[in-house]
């Protein structure tokens, strides 16, 4: 699903190498966790998937079913299949979370070639999948995550990640600001979402998500590389021992 | 109207007009219709303003009420404090008065109807059945309307070609007409109301309108009378270097309600081209009007070449007690706009609204806000505004509240924000605030921002692309004053947005 090789990329103001010769692969179906200490470029790595602007990729590539996510467009990668949900959701004054979500479905459909779906149709889906994520009428028809609480921002992600129905699923420490009644809507909607076509890399800093979004494999991080990479254990032994001892072994 | 119908294209329309409107760029209403036209002379002079009442077949009351205005307007001079830069305009190379030919004698089927001239209309997305009528067939309006109910009086260049839905209006003792027919038919209306809001000797533009204004619209709404559908004047200048000097008045006797729309198109070419637009509204006791404008006449291109100088005169009078006025505009159109639409607020708790979105994208200047005079007690004023600007564009809001000494109680709320979309864009924002009593409160709040590199990207990342991204943006900041405006209105101006900020970004 989501290969990345030896990839190397500098912020595009400053001489300053972020990542530096990251590999990754996160077959079909799998869940992947990072992990990593502050300032190892996980965020980095989200942003460059997903397209933002300010980054200099110096060496390597990043394919989507084979196909290069670099030289398209952010909203080029969505219609392909990728969806970031943001560490820090973005506040949109004046659109309502409803319209914001039918824009981005219909035009992901235009860019697929299918048709738009009918106001109706959307209604049923984003209601049923609304309910499941704790999140009322309300919360649909206010402008997009202006005045929404931490844990209704993340909510908020997880329901237009469940609407847009992406193949391929980033998620940048979601789990930051969250108590423990959101953490759980929040790992029960992703869990709703695995499936066998349908790939996700969690970024975190802590183990505590992967024990609601249970991890195929998990990576460490650091200094732009993944450092080491393992089963569910590698995120326990890191909690326990923290970075310290891993990193130094790692060199 | 942000699609081209497909087009019945009848016997007799220029096929290649046809096409040029379906290729059209993102102006959409930029190409013209070759249709014969009557000129008066190039220029202005007292046999011009004489020529163009006499075309009215208007009164010598009218004809000198017009000749004073022209001579006063011969010792003024442009006003100069807007923050606005335009070559100096030579009102010598002007042409004042335009015709379609075969307006000169009233056609009286379809057949008889310059086809050129419906197309046009139809172009512009004004229904069939409408369009029959303001192509000026008689007995149209006997047809059963489909849909709600707009009735439109249409102004091509210098004339009313034609106003649907008299009949049904006059048995509501509405009066909705053109302004040249109100002053053959109405004339004691017309005589107390015109130029009792908007003096002859106002400005420098309103005066040059009150000589030379050729038509317009004419709006009575006799006491107690809610006006049974919405009034709208579809305004398209299509001749070259003509003027287009439209003159509005509207009443609204005691209790009486009414709902009027106003739109603009104008054909791309790359001379400018002066409008000079007066709109008097006089609002009696407990009677209330809406006056919503889009206003999208032709801004020029992306290097500026050509587009319209727009200096309009709007002014509503609250003249008894309770009366109600509301403003709302979406201007997005125009080279130059230079507009200030407000409100007298004369009778005690007599209420005045200013709702307004101003776009100006590549090298528009938009200097454009209101005026809210408080004389009356109690009297209360509320102005939302929208600023957005793009490319190189300069946008200011210029707005003054007064408190007089006897508009004890009284208050006004401001709003206004300004958006900037790239580095080579500016907004500015110009209150005047006199407060001359110590009961009254007046309230300003303003705000600048920037389209957010975070907000784009996260509608990207969403799967839109970056147009979409900056309108849906653009649409949630206009948000309060869009929903001030009729539905179907609404809509359009939702799409306009969207249209007017293409190419503004990337």
């Amino acid at each position: 699903m989501l290969k990345i090789n030896n990839l190397h990329v500098k912020l595009e103001e400053e001489d300053k190498q972020i990542l530096k010769g990251l590999s990754l692969e996160v077959p079909a179906g799998q869940v992947h966790a990072i992990m990593g200490p502050n300032g190892s470029g996980k965020s980095t790595l989200s942003y460059v998937l997903s397209g933002r602007d300010g980054y200099e990729i110096t060496e390597g590539e990043a394919t989507l079913d084979g196909e290069s996510l670099l030289d398209m467009e952010p909203e080029e990668r969505a219609a392909a299949g990728l969806f970031l949900a943001f560490q820090y959701p973005v506040e949109i004054p004046g659109v309502g979370n409803m319209t914001f979500l039918r824009t981005a479905v219909n035009a992901q459909r235009k860019a697929r070639g299918e048709e738009e779906l009918s106001s109706a149709e959307f209604l049923k889906q984003i209601r049923e999948k609304a309910r499941n994520l704790d999140i009322d009428a309300e919360m649909l028809k206010r402008p997009v995550n202006v005045g929404f609480s931490g844990g209704e921002k993340k909510r908020n992600e997880i329901l237009q990640m469940a609407m847009l129905a992406p193949r391929m699923c980033i998620m940048d420490e979601t789990d930051s600001g969250l108590d423990v009644d959101a953490m759980r809507l929040v790992a029960d909607g992703v869990n709703a979402l695995r499936g066998p076509d349908r790939s996700f890399l969690v970024i975190t800093h802590y183990q505590r998500l992967l024990n609601h979004i249970q991890p195929d494999v998990v990576h460490i991080m650091s200094n732009g590389r993944i450092v080491k990479s393992g089963g569910p254990d590698l995120a326990l032994q890191i909690e326990d021992e923290g970075y310290g001892d891993l990193l130094a072994e790692a060199g | 109207m942000t699609q081209t119908p497909d087009l019945d294209v009848r016997e007799g329309v220029d096929r290649e007009t046809v096409e040029t409107v379906q290729n059209m760029g993102s102006y959409k209403y930029g190409w013209d219709t070759e249709i014969e036209m009557d000129y008066a002379p190039k220029g202005l002079n007292e046999d011009i303003v004489r020529l163009i009442s006499q075309k009215n077949e208007e009164p010598e009351w009218m004809t000198e009420w017009r000749l004073e205005a022209f001579r006063r307007w011969q010792t003024m001079s442009e006003p100069k404090w807007a923050m606005l830069n335009y070559p100096v305009i030579d009102y010598q190379d002007q042409y004042y008065y335009a015709r379609p030919k075969s307006m000169e004698i009233k056609p009286k089927s379809l057949d008889e109807v310059d086809p050129k001239l419906l197309a046009t209309y139809e172009k512009l997305g004004i229904p069939l059945k409408e369009q029959m009528i303001l192509a000026g067939v008689e007995g149209a309006d006997a047809a059963p309307a489909e849909g709600r109910k707009v009735a439109v009086d249409a102004v091509f260049d210098s004339v009313s070609v034609g106003t649907t839905f008299k009949d049904e209006l006059a048995k509501a003792g509405v009066i909705f007409c053109s302004i040249s027919e109100a002053i053959r038919e109405h004339p004691e209306l017309v005589k107390k109301y015109l130029g009792s809001v908007v003096p002859q000797s106002d400005n420098f533009f309103a005066t040059l309108n009150s000589a030379v204004f050729s038509d317009g619209s004419f709006v009575y709404v006799p006491p107690g009378v809610r006006c049974p559908m919405e009034l709208s004047t579809y305004f398209r200048i299509n001749a070259e270097n003509t003027g287009q000097f439209e003159r509005t008045l509207i009443i609204a006797d005691k209790g009486s309600y009414v709902s009027y729309l106003e739109g603009c198109t104008a054909p791309q070419r790359d001379t400018n081209q002066l409008h000079a637009a007066v709109v008097e509204i006089v609002v009696l006791e407990d009677a209330e009007v809406k006056y919503s404008t889009v206003q999208n006449w032709f801004p020029g291109d992306e290097n500026g070449k050509g587009g319209i100088y727009n200096f309009v005169t709007k002014r509503a009078d609250c003249r008894e007690a309770r009366a109600k006025v509301m403003w709302t505009q979406v201007e997005t159109g125009s080279a130059i706009t230079w507009k200030y639409p407000s409100c007298i607020l004369r009778g005690d708790e007599s209420q005045g609204e200013f709702y307004s979105i101003a776009i100006a994208n590549n090298w528009q200047q938009a200097d454009t806000g209101t005026k809210m005079v408080h004389l009356g007690k109690n009297t209360r004023s509320r102005i939302v505004s929208k600023g957005i600007s793009a490319g190189q564009a300069q946008n200011t809001y210029r707005g003054l509240v007064s408190m007089h000494p006897r508009a004890t109680n009284s208050r006004n709320y401001t709003q206004c924000d300004s958006l900037l979309i790239g580095d080579k864009c500016g907004a500015h924002t110009v209150p005047y605030i006199e407060v001359k009593n110590t009961s009254s409160r007046v309230e300003h709040e303003a705000t600048t921002s920037k389209v957010d590199d975070d907000q784009l990207f996260y509608c990207r990342s969403r799967g839109m692309d970056e147009e979409e991204a900056v309108a849906l943006v653009v649409n949630g900041f206009c948000r309060d004053v869009l929903q001030a405006l009729p539905m179907e209105f609404a809509m359009e101006a939702q799409s306009l947005v969207a249209i007017s900020l293409e190419g503004s970004v990337g």
